[in-house]
Order: structure tokens, then C-alpha cells, then sequence
């Protein structure tokens, strides 16, 4: 078989092993819970994931650049992930040119709110998403049924010539880029810079002194208020989006949809001949990649100071989106927040090593990799497999004996 | 779109044509090492463009021993000599890499059986790590105290930007076709890169490494089981894969003389995509591929604008896999897959 | 077990069906049907066509002159999906489970085919979807039941027994609610008990209401399970008829006369 197999063989325990045990342990814990005190964590848990940028906490913060913006680029990145682990986690696909996605719905948010029209920023996301969703059916339609190595070379192709086209192309503003891309609309009263800064309510951001917080009322973010000036507005319509798909991601996978993907990655033959239709499957998830790839790329157009140009989509922002599934966990949505989130927070987080950081980071792919095949936090059950897998291996030789018992 | 400009004349339909064929061959090497491991591992050597990039650095650094650092103009003829010592350091250099690559980034995961991905993203993380090692060349030889001593190879403060070779070479002219002067250079790079890709092709077809490697692609296990060392011919293919990286360096250096850390990165992309357009793990594929490529992207660039070159070369290959899925010439080396 | 079925329906003919590959000719104008309710048992020496005769009713060939009817018409160049839709399942010779898939899932996958559950079911949780969640799961459990794994439904494909494995696709391929089931090689790999126990299974399983089509090296097996059975040799068909008319037949003894102890035990 050549379709990439998610299956791990045993291995010797990894040093990273012990991540996923807690990570069962926690996930078990949770699970033992009533009602009620699952509603709380939930809630606690989601408050602290929507004050983090607020609270910047000590030793995860980074210093040298703004931190909001950071927490923006881990939510987007996670967001990117989240799409691209049901192409290449669920159904098996390997898309090396999903920035190529990520480009589309930048441009078409770029196109309508700023460059050709002039659309409320909110009526361009959906259209972005639509037109991301058919460029990938598009895309998918042909290569789809063509071997799966393959489609990895026509995704990278059509992720470089996506980044051509606009760079090319004066339509879409050629390689100056795009300015003035619509905000999301304020809630409050409407900033008038340089004097008053708009928004219902200032909420002002913590600093430390060592380990003792104080507020800081000269940095405030204020609510809400999209624009060039304050990231945290934007990380938290995303941090939203990102839960609102993680909840439809969940609720697809434990369908018939759900192990329609998973059959066909498992074995695409097998699959087709116990009547799944496996091209339409394939499409089905190439599709969803693209638009959520295509929703993340209209938000980081508008999140990112409202200004976009084709630097910004070049092919080595493919390699990391696949790379923060794979590191993540290829097959768990957790896993792929994890790997998004990591992704973009080291290079920021460890700026201080200047021009290092891509060396690192490249070693630092490398040596996970190697270290730890299935990812940091692989689906539960590849984890059971592994530690299943152990012990078959020790009762090998008994095992046939226990069969004939069996039958 | 100006076709006129592709074929108004003969003459100019000619000179892109040899154009595209110059790098198509350049291509075709590049694109070997891509096709061999792939016919051997099934896995996508993500960072062959490195060790190509390697090379191209390799020819640079011995102009500037073998020369000093002022540039001159000088005929091929002349820089004969320097080419061929150019030529052995870029294709132990690149076979250096090409083998470190095996050793470090693939073979504890071949080990492991892990799943090809994993290996892609290894390979991903090696490409990250020996550009960026390139671009921080400075940083580390400072870090042993000789980036002055060292400054003509590992240009201080400036490693990140482009990198020449202090001797650029000029084309001569050679006979015409039609009214299109051939020159030497040209000339040179389409006949020594076909001269190798033969070589090559015998070698895999009528030699006992040639056998083994053609046992293990097209089964791993019972080739083990014959006697074949698997390991040895692993490493084989990125050797062989290596050193005709270094022999696409050299010949790219001479055809554009500069280099960057990032330089192989496109043309590593391109030369994959010549070796599944002629079908992966078909050495014959590779040629073809890379000089159908080569030609169609410089007709392309001719009639739609320089800019668009990139695009022609990835719109055709998504249509040569439409048409025939397994690639112009098929797979060979690789085992048949349904 | 051999009660007559020559007057039942049949599901699916095999009728003068003849297949060349270039100049080679794999089956040679061959004849036969599957009656429904029945076990046929498809027999041959190594190389007699077998599995170019089951890749054919199962829609993976074409035949180059002839037809292939099943439930009365004619089996077209269908994609391998709708064969299976149609109600054709298969078992494979080496087991191709979904391993990292749970034993349950496996089974699902095959309830699915006839469930009309789309995208928007699923992520809206329509009453469709939890209608035929719901049947699909009672199906699947119970199938696995029938079959015996004794696994839990949780466990993964891949960490059950050789035998469970096996049982597993059985019970995977009867998931999908076929007119015609087909068993390739079955018992391949297992020891006698067990193929004790898995011709208990084939019959369990016919009792309950489906057709199968059994292609088996192990002429004991064979024998001790199949209502009638049909033999192949080098593409033509040789015999036909109850096992106790095979049992006897001089064509079919010389055809695996010589044939290795371990084939023909």
C-alpha cells in the first residue's frame, strides 16, 4: 500500500511517551466527572484560554513582540491545523499546498472589502469560504483519483502557483499586496484615532514584577475594537471560530463520515469494496480543508493590520502547516491545536535566538520525528495500539495456543 | 499572452528551446536523486534540494580558492581546469550531504518502519535545518573564531544574501541552427548532463549494483532474503542521487553563477515534478521529464511573460498526471502498483 | 445439509463467461449459478481460475465474451462501491481490516452502505442520523455476536486474534446486508479446530438468511460445509454437484491427483 499509513509499529518507549499518558489520564479524569463540574472546568478552562493574552503570564510571554499578536498567530495556526488534520489525519491526504487555501480566502476577503469593493467585513468571510471550498473541489476533482504521492506534488504545485498568480497579477494587487481590508465591525462606540479609541469598555492587561501581578493601565485593549493596533480583539473572534469548528470536527468524526475517512485511509481498496465511496469521501475532506484553510486565510487578512501580499503565502508556510499536524498528532484535533500552536509560538517565543531559530527549528522537527513518529499527542487509540501491540509482541508464542483454545 | 514572441520567428522558437533544454537537463539531474529514492523507499526526498544547494556552494568556494575574489570574465576553455576540480568537490560534497541525510534523517526512521509521512516531515526538518545551517554559515565559523580567516567563503553579516563565483564564465559561440548562435556552455550542459544520465542508466541496468538496487525496489524483503544488503543500497541511491546533484551544481554555476541558501528550494520542487512527469522512479522518466519541462516552461515563459514560468511548469504537470497518472515514460525502478 | 436447492432462485449466473488476458485465456466459457440460501463452494488446483472467476462476479473484470447476472441482470462496469451497494460483499484472502479502526467501527463501516446519513446529518444530529446511528450499532453488535468475537467492541482491529480477525471480516462483509456473500480462502492460515468452528459459522450464517459463495483451497472443509460445488481447472469447468457427487467424480480426482498433501488435506 502506498496511501500513508497512520498505524505506528511498536517501538521502544519514547521520552515524549509520558505526554500522552497524561494527557489520557487528564482526558479519563475529566471523563469520571458529573455533569456539572465537567460545565465548570469547561468554563474555567475557556475563560483562562480567552484572558491569557490579558494575563501574560510570566515565562510565556514573549518580550520582544507583542504578545497579543502571538496568541493571534498560535490561534490562527491552530485554526490551520484543525483544517488541515481532516485532509491529512482523517482521510489520509497529503497536502503540501494548503497555504495555497490560505491565500485564496485572504484574497477574496482582500478583493471585496478593499481593493475592488468595499463589503462589510462579514459579508466577505462567507463568500471567501465558498469560493475556497469550490477552488478545492476544483483542485480535488481530478487529482483525487490519481495515487496519493501524487496529489502531494500537485497540491505543492498548485500552493506555488497560487502564490504566482497573485504575485503576477495587478488585479489582485500584484506584489505590493493589499491594503485597508475591513475589521470586523466595533461593538461600542466607533474609534476616532488619535483621541479616543472606541469600544464599550477598556480592560486593562496584567504586568509582572516577578512573580507579582499588577494592572497596567497604559496597555489596555479595548472592547471591542478591531484594528491594526490591538491583536487581542482578533485572537478572540478566532479562539471562537477555532471552538465552533473543533465542535463540528467532533461531531463529523463520530459519524458515518467520520469512519468513511477513516476506512479509506486505513485501506483505500478494502474500503471501496465494503461500498464506501471512497473518491467522494476524499473530496469531501479535501473540501472541508479548503474551506476552513480558506476561513483562516480571510481572518489573518483582516487580523493581521489589514494588509496582506504575497510574501505571506509563500510554499514553506505549506511545510509548517504540515508539520504542525504531523509534530501535533496526525488524527486528533487536539493534537493539531497543540502542533499549530507550537509551530508558530517557538520561532516568536525564542527570538531571542535571532537567526537561529529556523536552524532549531528545523533540527528540532527533525529530532521529533525521529524521536516520537506518531506526534506529541497521537489519537487515543494509536496510543492503545502501541502499548497493545507490546504486549502481543511478548505473547507471541502462546498467542496461537490461546487461539486454538478460542475457537 | 504573445505567442508572436514564441513563434514569430524560427530563430526565436529555437533559442527557447535550447534555453529550456539547458535547464532541462540540470533538471534531469536533480530530478535523479528524487526518482531513485523514491523507486528504492517510496518516500519523497524532501531536502535532495539541499544537497543540491550544497554543490552549488561547493563550485563557488573553489573559484574563490582556486582564483581569489576578482571577478573575472573567462571562457569556458579557460576555466577548464578549475571546473573539473569545481566538478569533484561539488559531487563529494553534495554526496556527503546526500549520505549524512540517509544516516541522520532517514534511516533510524526506516528502521522503525515509520510511516512515510514521518519521513517526509524529517525530511522537511533536515531541508529547514541545512539551509538555514548555509545562511548561518557566518555565525558558526565565527563561533570558532575564523569568520575573518574565512571571510571570502562565508561572507560575515552578508551569508544570507547571494553568493557568486568571483570567475562568471562566458559563452562562446559555437555553429548556428538557423540563426541561433549555440555556444559552448550550452552546449556543454545539455551533452555532459545526457553523457551522465547514460552512464547512470547502464550502470542501474547491466552492473550488480545496478541488480540490487532494481531487486529492492521492486521487493524489499525478498531481496533481503536473496542476500541483498538493503541498508547498502539505500545509501547507494543517495550517493548516486548525491553525486549527480553535484554534477547539476557545477553545471548550474556555470550556466548562472550565483547561489543562496534557498537556491535549491524552487529548482528541488521542479526537479521532483520533472521526475514524476517522466514517472518517479523511472530513469529514463527523469531525462525526459526534465527536459520536457525545461522546454515547455521557457516556450511558456516566451509566450506569457518571464513571471509566469513556475506556473506553466506546475499547470502542465497537473496535466500530464490527468493524462497519464503514472507519469510520460511510467515507473521502472519502482515496483508495478495497482 | 444437502437439501435440494435446485428450485430456488438464483442470485447470481455465471453464464458462458469467458475471459483472455492478451493471448492468455484465464476462463474458458464457464457456466454455473448461486442459488439462493445456498453454500456453493468454489474449488481448483492452484492457477484454475479461482480468482479470476470471483473477480469477475464481483464485478472487478469484465468478461471479454458472456455475462454475469446477478438478481436477473446483467452485472455492468459498475464502480466496486455500487457492487457492493447492489449487494455483493467480500471477504478477503489476506485479512484487510481497518486496523486502526475499533471492532465496531469495522462492522459500521459496513452497515453504512445503505444509510443515507450525509454531511449535514452528521453535523446537526438530524433524527436521521440518530435513527440510523442507532439501527446501524444493534445491527453491528449483533453481527459480532453471531460471528463470536469475543473481543471487546472497543479493542482495535489490529490487536485481535488471527482468528478473531478473520471472523471480523465476516461479520464486516454481512454488515453490508448482501444478496451474495462471498468467502475468500477463508480458513487460510488456520489450524483444524479452528476450521472446525468456521464451518459452524458458514453454516450459522446461511442459516441466517444469506447466500454464500466459498472459495476454498482445503477440500475438507469444502466438503463438510458446501451445498454443491463447482471445479475449475486451467479456466474450464470440470464438475459440478453436491460434494458427494464430487467426492467421486474421475475428472476431479485426476485434476488433484499429485497436488500437494498440504492443499489437498
Amino acid at each position: 500500500m502506498t496511501t500513508p499509513s497512520l498505524m505506528v509499529p511498536p517501538t521502544r518507549r519514547s521520552p515524549l511517551q509520558g505526554l500522552g499518558l497524561w494527557w489520557d489520564d487528564r482526558v479519563d479524569r475529566y471523563n469520571a466527572q458529573p455533569i456539572f463540574l465537567k460545565a465548570i472546568w469547561v468554563f474555567l478552562a475557556l475563560v483562562l484560554v480567552y484572558a491569557l493574552p490579558l494575563l501574560r503570564p510570566p515565562g510565556i510571554t514573549t518580550n520582544q513582540i507583542d504578545f497579543g499578536g502571538v496568541m493571534f498567530d498560535c490561534a490562527s495556526f491552530a485554526l490551520v491545523a484543525l483544517g488541515l488534520n481532516i485532509v491529512i489525519g482523517y482521510a489520509g491526504l497529503l497536502d503540501l499546498g494548503y497555504v495555497g487555501f490560505y491565500a485564496t480566502g485572504a484574497y477574496v476577503t482582500g478583493v471585496l472589502t478593499s481593493y475592488h469593493w468595499h463589503w462589510p467585513y462579514f459579508f466577505s468571510l462567507p463568500v471567501a469560504i465558498v469560493v475556497t471550498m469550490i477552488t478545492g473541489v476544483i483542485l480535488g476533482a481530478p487529482t483525487l483519483r490519481v495515487r496519493g504521492d501524487y496529489l502531494a506534488i500537485v497540491t505543492l504545485g498548485f500552493g506555488e502557483i497560487i502564490q504566482k498568480v497573485v504575485n503576477n497579477t495587478g488585479w489582485l494587487g500584484a506584489s505590493g499586496g493589499i491594503k485597508d481590508i475591513a475589521h470586523p465591525p466595533t461593538i461600542g462606540t466607533r474609534p476616532t484615532p488619535p483621541f479616543h479609541q472606541g469600544g464599550a469598555f477598556a480592560i486593562p492587561h496584567l504586568q509582572w514584577d516577578g512573580l507579582i501581578p499588577s494592572l497596567d493601565h497604559e496597555h489596555v485593549t479595548h472592547f471591542l475594537v478591531f484594528g491594526a493596533l490591538d491583536a487581542i480583539p482578533y485572537y478572540w473572534l478566532i479562539v471562537t471560530i477555532l471552538i465552533l469548528v473543533f465542535l463540528g470536527d467532533r461531531l463529523i468524526k463520530a459519524s458515518r463520515v467520520g469512519r468513511a475517512w477513516e476506512a479509506t485511509r486505513e485501506d483505500e481498496d478494502a474500503a471501496e469494496l465494503m461500498g464506501v465511496n471512497t473518491f467522494k469521501y476524499k473530496l469531501l475532506a479535501f473540501a472541508l480543508g479548503a474551506a476552513i484553510g480558506g476561513l483562516s486565510g480571510s481572518l489573518y487578512a483582516s487580523g493581521q493590520g489589514g494588509y496582506i501580499n504575497p510574501q505571506a503565502f509563500l510554499l514553506i508556510y505549506s511545510m509548517l502547516y504540515v508539520a504542525a499536524v504531523i509534530v501535533g498528532g496526525s488524527g486528533n484535533r487536539w493534537g493539531a491545536i497543540l502542533g499549530g500552536v507550537i509551530v508558530a509560538y517557538l520561532p516568536d517565543r525564542f527570538r531571542s535566538l535571532g537567526d537561529y531559530r529556523y536552524f532549531i527549528f528545523g533540527l528540532a522537527l527533525m529530532v521529533l520525528s525521529i524521536w516520537r513518529p506518531q506526534g506529541l499527542l497521537p489519537p487515543r487509540r494509536a496510543r492503545r495500539a502501541r502499548a497493545a501491540a507490546v504486549e502481543i509482541d511478548a505473547l507471541e508464542d502462546g498467542d496461537e495456543e490461546t487461539a486454538v483454545a478460542d475457537v | 499572452m504573445d505567442l508572436g514572441a514564441l513563434f514569430g520567428s524560427f530563430d526565436n522558437f529555437l533559442s527557447f528551446t535550447i534555453g529550456g533544454l539547458v535547464f532541462g537537463a540540470i533538471y534531469a539531474l536533480i530530478a535523479l536523486g528524487y526518482t531513485m529514492v523514491y523507486g528504492v523507499l517510496q518516500l519523497i526526498n524532501f531536502a535532495h534540494s539541499e544537497v543540491f544547494m550544497f554543490g552549488t556552494f561547493a563550485v563557488a568556494w573553489v573559484f574563490v580558492a582556486l582564483h581569489g575574489t576578482s571577478s573575472a570574465q573567462w571562457s569556458l576553455g579557460r576555466s577548464v581546469p578549475i571546473l573539473l576540480v569545481a566538478l569533484v568537490a561539488a559531487m563529494c560534497t553534495s554526496a556527503l550531504v546526500a549520505l549524512l541525510l540517509e544516516r541522520v534523517a532517514y534511516r533510524p526512521l526506516i528502521k522503525k518502519n515509520a510511516p512515510k509521512l514521518i519521513a517526509l516531515i524529517s525530511a522537511i526538518g533536515a531541508s529547514f535545518a541545512l539551509s538555514e545551517a548555509m545562511g548561518l554559515r557566518d555565525k558558526f565559523a565565527k563561533f570558532f573564531g575564523l569568520d575573518h580567516k574565512l571571510a571570502n567563503y562565508v561572507s560575515p553579516g552578508k551569508a544570507r544574501d547571494v553568493y557568486s563565483n568571483p570567475v562568471s564564465i562566458q559563452p562562446h559561440h559555437l555553429f548556428n541552427i538557423g540563426h541561433y548562435s549555440v555556444t559552448d556552455v550550452d552546449l556543454t550542459i545539455i551533452v555532459a548532463a545526457i553523457v551522465m544520465m547514460v552512464a547512470l542508466d547502464q550502470l542501474v541496468l547491466r552492473t550488480r549494483l545496478g541488480r540490487g538496487i532494481r531487486a529492492v525496489a521492486q521487493d524489499p524483503e525478498a531481496a533481503a532474503l536473496m542476500g541483498v544488503n538493503g541498508t547498502r543500497v539505500v545509501q547507494l541511491t543517495f550517493l548516486i542521487g548525491g553525486l549527480m546533484a553535484g554534477a547539476a551544481a557545477t553545471l548550474y554555476m556555470v550556466k548562472i553563477g550565483t547561489t543562496k541558501q534557498d537556491a535549491g528550494f524552487i529548482l528541488g520542487v521542479k526537479a521532483f515534478t520533472a521526475a514524476v512527469m517522466g514517472g518517479i522512479g523511472n530513469l529514463r522518466g527523469a531525462l525526459l521529464g526534465g527536459l520536457v519541462l525545461g522546454v515547455m516552461e521557457s516556450w511558456g515563459a516566451a509566450v506569457f511573460g518571464d513571471q509566469w514560468r513556475d506556473v506553466v511548469a506546475f499547470v502542465l504537470l497537473v496535466l500530464i498526471l490527468l493524462v497519464r497518472p503514472s507519469g510520460l515514460l511510467g515507473e521502472a525502478l519502482g515496483k508495478a502498483r495497482a | 445439509m444437502s437439501e435440494p436447492t435446485t428450485d430456488r432462485r438464483a442470485v447470481l449466473e455465471v453464464d458462458n463467461v469467458t475471459i483472455k488476458f492478451g493471448g492468455l485465456t484465464a476462463l474458458n466459457e464457464v457456466t454455473f449459478d448461486i442459488k439462493e440460501g445456498e453454500i456453493l463452494g468454489l474449488i481448483g488446483p492452484n492457477g484454475a481460475g479461482k480468482t479470476t472467476c470471483f473477480n469477475v462476479m464481483t464485478g472487478v473484470y469484465q468478461a471479454t465474451s458472456g455475462q454475469v447476472r446477478f438478481d436477473g441482470a446483467p452485472l455492468g462496469r459498475l464502480s466496486r462501491h455500487k457492487i457492493t451497494k447492489l449487494g455483493i460483499a467480500r471477504t478477503f484472502q489476506n485479512i484487510r481490516l481497518f486496523k486502526s479502526m475499533t471492532v465496531l467501527e469495522n462492522v459500521m463501516v459496513g452497515s453504512d452502505v445503505h444509510s443515507k446519513v450525509g454531511f449535514f446529518d452528521a453535523l446537526l444530529r438530524t433524527p436521521r442520523h440518530r435513527n440510523t446511528e442507532a439501527a446501524s450499532l444493534a445491527h453491528a453488535k449483533e453481527l459480532i455476536e453471531l460471528v463470536g468475537i469475543k473481543a471487546d467492541l472497543d479493542e482495535l482491529a489490529s490487536n485481535l486474534s488471527y482468528g478473531d480477525q478473520r471472523r471480523l471480516e465476516i461479520a464486516r462483509a454481512m454488515a453490508t446486508r448482501p444478496k451474495l456473500l462471498c468467502l475468500d480462502e477463508p480458513a487460510a492460515g488456520f489450524n483444524p479446530a479452528e476450521k472446525l468452528r468456521l464451518m459452524e459459522l458458514i453454516r450459522k450464517v446461511r442459516d441466517s438468511g444469506f447466500t454464500v459463495l466459498l472459495i476454498e483451497h482445503d477440500m475438507r472443509l469444502v466438503m463438510g460445509v458446501t451445498d454443491r460445488i463447482v471445479v475449475l481447472e486451467f479456466g474450464q469447468k470440470i464438475a459440478e454437484g453436491t460434494p458427494a457427487e464430487i467426492r467421486d467424480n474421475p475428472a476431479v480426482i485426476a485434476a488433484y491427483l499429485g497436488v500437494d498433501e498440504d492443499d489437498a488435506s
